[in-house]
């Protein structure tokens, strides 16, 4: 039986946040997720912002969590080498009904502590986006909204932890939870037995699930549902900020904003769903975004179009987030109601439960010889001309691009299979390097990039798979 | 960094960039060289296994790799040269440079007097026309699944839906059906054939394969892989009809919506692109709004037979050697070429009229099928050339003939009318 001291069920951000801080302290951890890849829920599918916490609810932990993580950032995405921008969000008022509710969400923001909130004229706004609806009143601005890579953070925290000797478990599904004396006893996986003291429920949509295991499951999840586009980086009208709608009382709306590489992302919708699995997007959804967005941004092109996909939010009933300990059931931590903010929130999170488990006697001593830092692959189309050329001499195959549309080489998709935690799939290496990730969506490179897979993987192409078991790309051979 | 100096430089070694190269070595040009991102030339011509290509130009019916064969044969006879794995990332269109990769070279600039554009075309996708649904493994373009099926040897599936009837789509539907697979029909959202009608013999008709026209897909199923899709007619505003949707299983869909020129590069250079083409604006020389860049075959608009862009190529890669040569006739008049009755775009898109002879082929599509009309070309309101067709429609390219030299007015239409 494999023993350990922490069992982290979930790799998405919240998973691989609490790990990464888990690895500066002298304990075993072990990450165990039922996907193939870290990352591959909630976590790669949302809107791609680090918030401020403005909106939030003052005085939850959500709203503490959220305001605490958002300064974490800078150095966070220095450390550990995450594609990051501080872009800033501004909140038009289109009609005079939404103008009179400026300064009540200025003072919400205020009681969230975040104070560098400013209101803007129509006319300001106008001038810093243009691409506005003209019949702006007046809005706020929120500088410290923030885009990132998504997909890179959790890599980057989940690799960082690896290299700190955090084990990863993928492809791994928990089956049951063992106690003995009120007190967690082991962990049963698809892949054997754990042993451990703790078990810290990171599994968001399935949270609910585990929880049960324990017979803790005193709240459910009901997955909220959001539909989002993703435009061309050539799309006609752009905006350079994150253009958040004036929230409603049933949802906080529609946005749109630029992604960390350039392209424009319009959505999402909310719908609460009854199935976990529902990952469709719909003709009526993505009909509902056009439809709100020109609101904000009269002239945005949905025909340039590159991909729509759709997420879903992890969403608690009853409302609002929980970190739970239990006197009668120790060594157990259940997370819950992580919701939108989780990509924001889990970089605080993984301090919070950390000390949550250190005030409740885990007795474990720091680390003298944690790896603080992390190296991305590096990105052989933001090179200037002379590195180019440079790294094709060092490594031939820079000069061998596969991805035409985002200038990907094959080189770096060796690296994204290679490296520590490396991509086993074609998502794998899509959401590492972004080769299929442009406009032409895998149309060239998809071809080669399951090549590459069964070569450097050693698989038959049969073998290759889009993301998690089942998802084959090709049946087998052509006829002799 | 790698220099090269040529004549011309050629971006593509596809069936366009092969014929310009051979066209521009016979017009003159002393050094021409091709940049090619793939290991070999040939272009999308290499997975064409099938036969059906050069029945204009050649009198025979070839397969693409015997078609583009037949220009390779001449490039080497002619001493073209070639960069191979050479990925183009920019081109200047002011100094006249190509900047590439090569595995062997390192990154590479070739300064050339004149560059020819043919880069081709890409496939639009299953998101460029937002078909809702899951996405799953087993959605491709009909042209990845010829690649990997053609040049790897891999199939992709085992019972296909294929969304739109395009050339590709319905050479594909005969192709995996000839590889075992089943396909279970070909759906169509306009009332007609997208691609040529001989296609629908041979690769549909011919192997009982149903098309269902004025239908689309509503939805992708499937969570790992594909497991149906839902298809359902479509309404004179070609809106689904919800209520008539129904289940189709398979664990494949190609997708034969389209052809977009691939202008990425073009774009940068500061080129116009013509919004209906969504290819560089060009005159009868090929020539783009950058002078001594020229552009040819499907980067400039989507042909349906590769007889035609060997045909405009040769256009392409003659004038980008006149070009390079400083021989290239100076241009005395613009003239407009305007689009009339029926004509969804037109190719070239205007005339930049010398002082010597020359006979200009003008290539249009039509907007909607029709029978038993007639082409004509107006100069001003002047008839300058007429030919008659028993049917056009807007899958198979049309073309005109006119004399340049011989227009007076400053614009000329070309319409596509009932009678004569």
């Amino acid at each position: 039986m494999l023993k350990t001291n922490v069992v982290v069920i979930g790799a998405g951000a919240v998973g691989c946040a609490v790990a990464r801080e888990l690895s500066k302290y002298n304990v075993n951890v072990i990450v165990v997720d039922k996907n193939e890849d870290v990352g591959g829920d909630a976590s790669k599918s949302n809107s791609a912002i680090i918030h401020t916490g403005y909106d939030a609810t003052p005085g939850t932990l959500e709203s503490q969590l959220v305001v605490a993580a958002n300064p974490m950032y800078d150095e966070i995405v220095r450390d550990l080498d995450v594609p990051f921008k501080r872009i800033g969000a501004i909140l038009p008022a289109i009609t005079d009904e939404q103008f009179e509710k400026l300064p009540a969400i200025k003072e919400k923001a205020f009681k969230n502590h975040v104070y560098d909130v400013e209101f803007l004229t129509g006319e300001e706004l106008l001038k810093i986006e243009p691409n506005l609806n003209p019949e702006v009143k007046g809005g706020l601005y929120i500088p410290r909204e923030s885009i990132i890579d998504p997909f890179i953070l959790v890599q980057a925290l989940a690799e960082n932890a690896y290299a700190n000797g955090v084990e990863f478990m993928l492809n791994t599904r928990v089956t049951d939870i063992k106690t003995e004396n009120g007190k967690i006893k082991s962990v049963i996986t698809t892949a054997g037995e754990i042993e451990t003291d703790y078990v810290i429920n990171c599994a968001a949509l399935y949270c609910d699930e585990i929880a049960a295991m324990v017979g803790k499951a005193d709240y459910t999840v009901i997955p909220r549902k959001g539909q989002f586009y993703i435009l061309d980086k050539n799309t006609s009208c752009q905006v350079e900020h994150i253009v958040l709608p004036i929230p409603t009382k049933v949802t906080k709306g529609k946005l749109m904003c630029p992604t960390i590489h350039g392209n424009m992302l319009v959505g999402p919708t909310a719908e609460d769903l009854p199935d976990k699995t529902d990952k469709s997007t719909t003709a009526e959804g993505l009909e509902s975004i056009a439809i709100d967005v020109r609101n904000l941004v009269p002239n945005v092109n949905l025909r340039d179009t590159i991909t729509q996909y759709c997420g879903l939010r992890p969403n608690r009933n009853p409302e609002g987030l929980h970190v739970d300990l239990y006197d009668d059931l120790k060594g157990y931590v259940n997370l819950s109601g992580v919701r939108s903010t989780g990509l924001t929130l889990s970089v605080a999170m993984g301090k919070y439960v950390v000390q949550q488990i250190l005030t409740d006697g885990a007795g474990y001593t720091l680390k003298s010889n944690f790896i603080k830092t992390r190296k991305g692959i590096i990105k052989f189309s933001e090179q200037p001309r002379e590195v180019q050329d440079k790294l094709i001499k060092e490594k031939p195959l820079y000069g061998n691009v596969v991805c035409r549309c985002e200038t990907i080489t094959e080189q770096e998709i060796l690296e994204a299979i290679h490296r520590p935690l490396g991509a086993k799939s074609v998502d794998g290496v899509k959401r590492r390097v972004r080769a299929g990730m442009g406009r032409c969506q895998a149309g060239f490179c998809g071809p080669k990039v399951i090549e590459i897979l069964a070569r450097e993987l050693n698989k038959d192409a049969t073998e290759v798979t889009k993301h998690n078991a089942g998802s084959y790309m090709v049946t087998g051979k052509t006829r002799d | 960094m790698y220099n090269i100096k040529c004549d011309v430089a050629i971006v593509g070694g596809g069936p366009a960039g092969l014929a310009a190269a051979v066209s521009a070595k016979e017009n003159g040009a002393e050094k021409v060289l091709i940049i090619e991102r793939d290991s070999s030339l040939g272009g999308i011509l290499q997975q064409c296994i099938h036969p059906g290509f050069g029945l204009t130009r050649f009198k025979e019916e070839l397969t693409g790799p015997e078609y583009y064969s037949r220009f390779t044969a001449k490039t080497d006879e002619l001493g073209v040269e070639y960069l191979l794995n050479s990925m183009v990332l920019e081109v200047d269109s002011e100094n006249k440079q190509v900047i590439c990769t090569n595995s062997e070279y390192g990154l590479t600039t070739v300064s050339a007097k004149s560059i020819v554009l043919a880069m081709g075309c890409r496939e639009r996708t299953r998101a460029n026309i937002v078909v809702p649904g899951t996405r799953p493994a087993g959605l491709y373009t009909a042209g990845s699944a010829q690649r990997l099926i053609n040049r790897q040897n891999i199939m992709v599936g085992k019972k296909v839906v294929i969304l739109g009837s395009g050339d590709i789509g319905m050479i594909m539907a005969r192709r995996m059906t000839l590889e075992g697979a089943k396909v279970v029909m070909v759906v169509e959202l306009m009332d007609y054939l997208a691609g040529l009608t001989r296609n629908r013999v041979q690769c549909l008709d011919d192997f009982g394969i149903p098309l269902k026209l004025a239908h689309t897909i509503t939805a992708i199923e499937g969570k790992e892989r594909v497991s149906g899709v839902k298809i359902a007619p479509v309404d004179e505003n070609k809106k689904p009809i919800k209520e008539k949707e129904e289940f189709v299983e398979c664990d494949t869909v190609l997708f034969s919506v389209g052809l977009i020129p691939e202008n990425e590069l073009t774009k940068k250079a500061g080129i116009e692109i013509n919004r209906v083409t969504n290819g560089p604006t060009v005159d009868q020389y090929m020539q783009t709004t950058a002078p001594g860049i020229f552009a040819c075959g499907n980067v400039v608009h989507v042909n349906d037979l590769v007889d035609n862009v060997s045909k405009e190529s040769e256009v392409a890669g003659k004038y980008a050697a006149e070009y390079a040569l400083g021989t290239l006739t100076k241009t005395v008049k613009e003239v407009a070429v305007q689009v009339g009755r029926n004509v969804r775009y037109l190719c070239p898109h205007k005339l930049n009229i010398g002082d010597k002879e020359q006979k200009v082929t003008l290539y249009f599509r039509v907007l909607f099928p029709e029978n038993n009309v007639v082409l004509r070309a107006l100069d001003g309101d002047k008839k300058i050339a007429k030919k008659k067709e028993l049917r056009v429609n807007p899958g198979e390219m049309c073309s005109i003939t006119v004399d340049a030299l011989k227009i007076t007015s400053n614009a000329i239409t070309v319409e596509v009318v009932k009678e004569a």
